[in-house]
């Protein structure tokens, strides 16, 4: 080899390392070529960017024989308000159970975003993750005020020893007197959980789970033993999180499904589906799904 | 800010968490614990009726480490909602830690004059057993007296607290492990004593141990340890950590959903709790004189829970009164009655949990608002 060629390769070298090094200071990877196929993580944010936020494929779940999911295959899209419909044990709770991380199924995935693997992580991963659920009975914790009850449901560093130094900073508490507000609970901060009225825990719940900020609200008979009026107010506010928040609301109230399909964003034609036995009967406009002859014959005909 | 959400903002502040009227009882324990206490025993004489017996004393100290052991399990209980039927273990492994301490400091004053503890010259042991390395240091047993409870309660919980085991499930658990423990510390070969355990204490620290003067340190620092876990307890429960242990007691799968993996508190706490229990016997120990399996029995933790619950569950002074009253009533009716004590504590019990729930604190807290309530009535 001549010198002149060797001299040239090592100014190349040199010109490859600085740009190497560069490229980590700025942050970046190693570039997009030798990528064979994602990594699927457990960790980090959700990634939203095919535009669905929670798919479910597959998935079978079943108790000593009873098939309580029968591949059960839903997809969510970001900012969508989905209603869920179906007749006792259509394995509604069950669902939520999966995508919530209280039950593993038999088989079958369910992803929230594109990245995250919901069958890997535990109960408490997944809620940290942004995925947020109420319950059909309402919980809340009833030896608590009020107010420590948002307080918990707080988006903060959820590990013991940051518990034990927390200090609560007053742009939480405003943060908490707002959601007092929102959920009409404003008089109510200082009264014990245990004494609120049904409608009111239903409320106080909804509320601490917005304290989480959480992506995906997988909300399970919402508005059951409200008032008419709380019925709408309750739908108001569904209405007003759909777009920033995905919901997935599972009702046996026709009339609140009613309100939430035809308020909003009415340009979007909003999606319900109907469970039976396990797995999806129908999917569509409510209108088309309440004209179905199945969904007739198991459920809305009885 | 609201005005009505201000007030449990407040009540959150550390700075506050005892008030001035906390403040002056407190001082009060205090200066009854290093003042009245010794003087009352030490300085007035014998024949006058404001002496404190030798007999009131080792009272008093049993009871404030019964005391501690009914804190303890209020945190466990009370706060978090985990009943546990094996708090008697932890307190006797600390007691059993110091006891070793206590044994090796007889030296050669025992039965056989030998450098071993007399029940291991019985056995025909020649040495100590692996166990017994360090049980010459007295900072070494310290160290094991809250290790070892510590150690086993960490272990244990996380096992039973990430199978999910909840309930009466758990408490039948503990239970049966301090039933077992106990059949191991009755054997011989565990080298512990076996049924007899350990007792004729001569020394601590070098100096002796049957004397008034100890007695009243012991007491008096037994008191000093309740009164610093009790503070302890309290910046705990007003901590968020405290406020998540009580919604696990109230809603654990809505704490989960929140996004707390609550194994980590509940351990914590559980390991805490199994600490001051241990720390509680050996503090025990050197004051009763003697240490066996029997602490282990199944009855010995029913009965941390009964003071608990007697005195009243999730109130912090609630499991202290329960102790005071609970064991008070023990050395007054196994005097005057004693076939009748364990009718009368079964019957407390029953009495407690259906008409008490909050107990004697529960009580006297909802009588004084009532008083209170009636009194500004009664006013023009």
């Amino acid at each position: 080899m001549t010198p002149d060629l060797l001299e040239d390769g090592a100014k190349r070298r040199e010109a490859y390392l600085a740009r190497q090094a560069a490229a980590l200071i700025a942050g970046e990877s190693g570039g997009q070529g030798a990528s064979f196929g994602r990594v699927v993580s457990s960790t980090g944010e959700v990634d939203t960017a095919h535009g669905g936020i929670l798919y479910v494929d597959d998935i079978t779940v079943s108790f000593d024989g009873f098939r309580a999911l029968n591949k059960l295959t839903l997809n969510i899209a970001v900012g969508e308000l989905r209603c869920i419909i179906g007749p006792n044990g259509a394995g509604k709770t069950t669902m939520m159970d999966v995508i919530t991380g209280k039950t593993k199924p038999d088989s079958g995935r369910a992803f929230f975003g594109s990245n995250i693997d919901l069958l890997r992580l535990r109960e408490s991963e997944i809620a940290g993750r942004g995925i947020g659920r109420k319950f059909q009975k309402p919980t809340v914790f009833e030896q608590l005020s009020v107010f420590e009850n948002l307080e918990l449901a707080l988006k903060m560093d959820r590990r013991v020893r940051a518990s034990l130094m927390h200090k609560l900073t007053s742009a939480d508490g405003d943060r908490i007197a707002e959601m007092l507000k929102l959920i009409h609970l404003k008089d109510s901060g200082s009264r014990t959980a245990g004494d609120l009225s049904h409608g009111q825990k239903q409320w106080l719940e909804i509320g601490m789970l917005l304290m989480q900020d959480p992506k995906l609200l997988l909300l399970d008979e919402p508005v059951a033993g409200m008032t008419d009026e709380e019925t709408e107010r309750t739908a108001e506010l569904f209405l007003s999180l759909e777009g920033t928040h995905s919901l997935v609301v599972v009702e046996h109230d026709m009339k609140f499904i009613g309100e939430l399909v035809n308020g909003g964003q009415r340009e979007k034609k909003k999606i319900v589906t109907v469970l039976h036995e396990g797995s999806v009967l129908a999917e569509g406009a409510l209108a088309d799904v309440q004209a179905n002859e199945r969904v007739v014959e198991v459920y809305l005909g009885r | 800010m609201n005005a009505s959400v201000l007030p449990t903002v407040a009540g959150h502040a550390p700075a506050s968490f005892l008030g001035i009227r906390g403040r002056i009882a407190i001082a009060a324990v205090l200066a009854i614990l290093v003042l009245v206490i010794p003087i009352f025993n030490l300085v007035v004489p014998a024949d006058s009726v404001f002496h404190l017996s030798d007999y009131a004393v080792s009272l008093l100290g049993k009871i404030m480490c019964y005391a501690i052991c009914a804190l303890a399990m209020d945190l466990i209980w009370g706060y978090t909602g985990i009943l546990s039927l094996g708090h008697g273990l932890f307190f006797a492994l600390g007691g059993y830690a110091m006891g070793m301490y206590l044994m090796r400091q007889i030296g050669r004053d025992g039965v056989y004059k030998s450098d071993l503890p007399d029940f291991m010259v019985f056995l025909d042991w020649k040495e100590v057993p692996w166990h017994w390395l360090g049980s010459q240091s007295f900072v070494v047993q310290m160290f094991l007296v809250v290790a070892v409870p510590g150690l086993l309660a960490f272990v244990f919980g996380y096992f039973a607290f990430r199978s999910r085991i909840k309930g009466v499930y758990f408490s039948i658990i503990t239970q049966a492990l301090t039933y077992a423990s106990m059949l191991l510390f009755f054997r011989n070969e565990t080298g512990f004593g076996g049924n007899n355990g350990f007792t004729d204490f001569k020394r601590l620290l070098g100096i002796p141990t049957a004397t008034s003067s100890m007695r009243v340190t012991l007491c008096v620092l037994t008191g000093l340890v309740l009164v610093a876990f009790y503070l302890m307890s309290k910046a705990i429960i007003a901590s968020k950590y405290g406020r998540v242990l009580q919604a696990i007691r109230d809603a654990e799968s809505r704490v989960l959903f929140t996004g707390y993996n609550t194994l980590w508190y509940k351990l914590s706490i559980w390991t805490l709790s199994a600490m001051m229990c241990g720390v509680a016997g050996a503090l025990y120990v050197p004051q009763v004189g003697i240490i066996n399996p029997g602490e282990m029995s199944p009855a010995a933790s029913i009965e941390i829970a009964i003071w608990t619950a007697v005195g009243g569950r999730a109130t912090l002074i609630g499991p202290i009164v329960g102790a005071f009253f609970v064991n008070g009533a023990k050395s007054w009716f196994t005097v005057t009655f004693p076939e009748y004590w364990l009718y009368f504590l079964g019957a407390m019990f029953i009495a407690v949990t259906l008409f008490l729930p909050q107990g004697i604190v529960g009580l006297v807290r909802k009588l004084s608002t009532k008083y209170a309530n009636s009194s500004k009535r009664g006013a023009p």
